[in-house]
């Protein structure tokens, strides 16, 4: 198996793949901050879709006797002003936070994606204007567009998830169109042109997928920051509305009880920042295994 | 077969190609600030004309309003008249505290400079020295916690940090004064010069306002100062990890040149560079970040303005506060990149 995957002169495209993951695999695993980072996510994606077997009480579930209360054996964070579990909302708010970044990654890499290899493939005017526009929102402060724009759509989980793919786009356009500059001219490319391929599928089929681990590593840097900005929207009450159990919308609950039960506003941070931090580690060892140009930076 | 002499054209000093291309690509992108916010304030769903007559108005009167506000006109005349009124200093007036918005952000806008400048001094200051102790030490713990805690600036809420640090050193220990920028029976002693305070209270040589406006900034600023030290000190590690890989780095090695003077001279003078974009980029990043950092401090600046007006649901100072925050932002981000190329001997 192992000479298989390590073949110099691979059979299939298959063959090839896989061998190329089985590499790039091995180099993650020997970085032990990436390996904590992919923990972290995996744990994340389990607690996500078993929310309903780990969590030990209902995230919606109000008990107003015990309103309040410090973390304890029964309630490991402690609960809210309506009696709730804190631990079972964190953990349901794993099921947001995890749609968020996928409906982020989902919209905004794609997106970024065409519009930079057409960019890059067509060049002159096409280049010149899709790139102006991708400048443009660039140099645009993220936060503060992702603020004005839900304030225009009416506040709401949706139109926070659209607002953050809108500012987050321009640099998946701006790799995609340098990593198409490197090889628009390259003899494969025009090979296929002489085959008679369309300049459609030249771009999908064989320039997109070389652009890919550069994307991925890019999408898993940012994802800590597009997990920031949907908590601040929800903080700042524009992202999920109550009674969801999203982690930045229940910091803003317990902002008025900081100072005396500084339980409610605290245990949720401390789940966005374990999850930030865990694709922080991923996208730093993603990009040290994916790309050995820059290994060993930052 | 004879050469040709060489022509000598004039050519004028580089720096006025560089300055004359930032001239344009910033305008353009004002251009294109403007497009958005102007995009953004047309999507809105609440009907401008509506707020304005009320529900109960006929619908003469409401054609009449339309008229009156220009929203009959086709949206490319619309626009330009919306980008004179920008030029002219006019964003419109704010429904919340009824002053033209122009007014209320120049009154709001030295309260966020002030807290952003400690706040990247603070960044600088601590960032570089990390930054480049993480480099010469790559791979030690030294340079692993530095590199942790650079990533924790990446995954740590700025509300949060805020709210945290409040309970913390002003309602645990009480360090620190708390939200607000100054005690209320202080409040207005000393008289407006530059709106900062700190040197305002300099000025009229008002020691207590100075001390008791220190004890508010000094929370606010120190959170937002990591933030800017986290980006500062990831990337000069990063700067610096790539000079000190350079062969000319082992060559001043041995040579016997001392290891500090390699690393502070040699290796340091020439990411000197391309740390001025980078510590541009966090200051204007600051600026933005101050939004969530403010509205946890009530800190009257523009980013709590910002917020205030989005729950008033206050479209003209929205949008007018994105437009001030996002020129501040183009501006320092393109003139750094502009600093970048005159400064940058390479492109002499």
């Amino acid at each position: 198996m192992r000479e298989w995957l390590l073949t110099e002169s691979p059979a299939s495209r298959m063959q090839a793949s896989a061998g190329r993951a089985y590499r790039a695999g091995g180099q993650l695993l020997r970085n032990p901050l990436a390996v904590v980072g992919g923990l972290i996510i995996l744990l994340l994606i389990v607690t996500a879709a078993a929310a309903p077997l780990i969590a030990p009480a209902s995230p919606f579930g109000q008990d107003l006797a015990n309103r309040l209360m410090p973390p304890s054996a029964a309630h490991w964070m402690g609960t809210d002003e309506l009696g709730r579990d804190i631990f079972s909302r964190v953990i349901y708010g794993a099921r947001i936070t995890l749609m968020i970044v996928a409906l982020v990654a989902i919209i905004s890499a794609p997106l970024g994606l065409v519009i930079g290899a057409v960019a890059g493939y067509f060049g002159g005017w096409t280049d010149r204007i899709l790139m102006g526009v991708t400048d443009v929102f660039l140099s645009m402060p993220k936060l503060i567009l992702a603020l004005a724009f839900v304030a225009a759509l009416g506040p709401g989980i949706e139109n926070a998830i659209i607002a953050i793919a809108i500012t987050a786009w321009p640099a998946y356009a701006r790799i995609a169109r340098a990593e198409t500059l490197t090889f628009r001219n390259s003899e494969f490319v025009a090979a296929t042109r002489l085959l008679g391929a369309s300049h459609g599928r030249i771009i999908l089929r064989h320039v997109l997928p070389l652009c890919t681990s550069s994307m991925i590593i890019r999408v898993t840097l940012d994802m800590a920051g597009i997990i920031l900005t949907a908590a601040g929207l929800g903080f700042l009450g524009l992202g999920a509305q109550p009674p969801l159990p999203e982690w930045g919308a229940m910091i803003s609950r317990g902002r008025v009880f900081i100072l005396d039960q500084w339980w409610v506003a605290t245990m949720p941070g401390f789940a966005i920042i374990i999850v930030s931090l865990g694709f922080c580690f991923l996208g730093d060892g993603l990009r040290d295994a994916l790309d050995p140009k820059s290994a060993g930076k930052s | 077969m004879t050469t040709r002499p060489m022509l000598t054209r004039y050519r004028p000093p580089r720096f006025v190609g560089a300055i004359g291309g930032f001239i344009v690509v910033t305008a353009l992108t004002f251009l294109g600030l403007l497009a958005i916010t102007f995009f953004i304030g047309r999507v809105v769903p609440i009907d401008p004309v509506l707020s304005v007559v009320g529900d109960r108005a006929t619908n003469a009167q409401y054609e009449a309003a339309r008229v009156a506000m220009g929203l009959d006109r086709p949206l490319f005349i619309q626009f330009v008249s919306y980008v004179g009124d920008v030029l002219q200093g006019d964003l419109g007036r704010s429904v919340s505290t009824g002053r033209p918005v122009a007014q209320d952000l120049l009154r709001a806008f030295p309260a966020t400079l002030e807290m952003a400048t400690i706040g990247i001094i603070i960044g600088v200051l601590l960032g570089v020295p990390m930054g480049v102790i993480a480099a010469a030490r790559a791979g030690s713990w030294v340079d692993q916690i530095i590199r942790v805690l650079a990533l924790l600036g990446y995954s740590v809420p700025a509300f949060w940090l805020g709210l945290v640090g409040l309970a913390l050193f002003y309602a645990g220990l009480g360090w620190v004064a708390g939200p607000g920028r100054i005690a209320v029976f202080y409040d207005g002693l000393v008289p407006q010069v530059t709106g900062l305070l700190l040197v305002d209270s300099l000025i009229a040589g008002n020691g207590q306002v100075f001390w008791n406006a220190l004890d508010h900034i000094a929370l606010p600023s120190i959170i937002l100062g990591f933030f800017a030290l986290a980006y500062i000190a990831r990337m000069t590690r990063s700067f610096m990890l790539d000079q000190l890989s350079q062969e000319y780095v082992t060559t001043a090695r041995v040579k016997g040149v001392s290891e500090w003077r390699v690393i502070w001279v040699h290796a340091f003078g020439p990411i000197r560079v391309p740390l001025i974009t980078v510590i541009g980029l966090s200051y204007a990043g600051l600026l933005e970040g101050s939004v969530m950092i403010e509205t946890v401090f009530s800190w009257p600046g523009i980013g709590n303005y910002l917020t205030t007006a989005l729950f008033n649901a206050d479209m003209n100072a929205v949008l007018g506060a994105t437009m001030v925050i996002g020129a501040v932002f183009i501006l320092i981000n393109k003139t750094s990149d502009v600093l970048y190329r005159v400064l940058d001997p390479r492109s002499r």
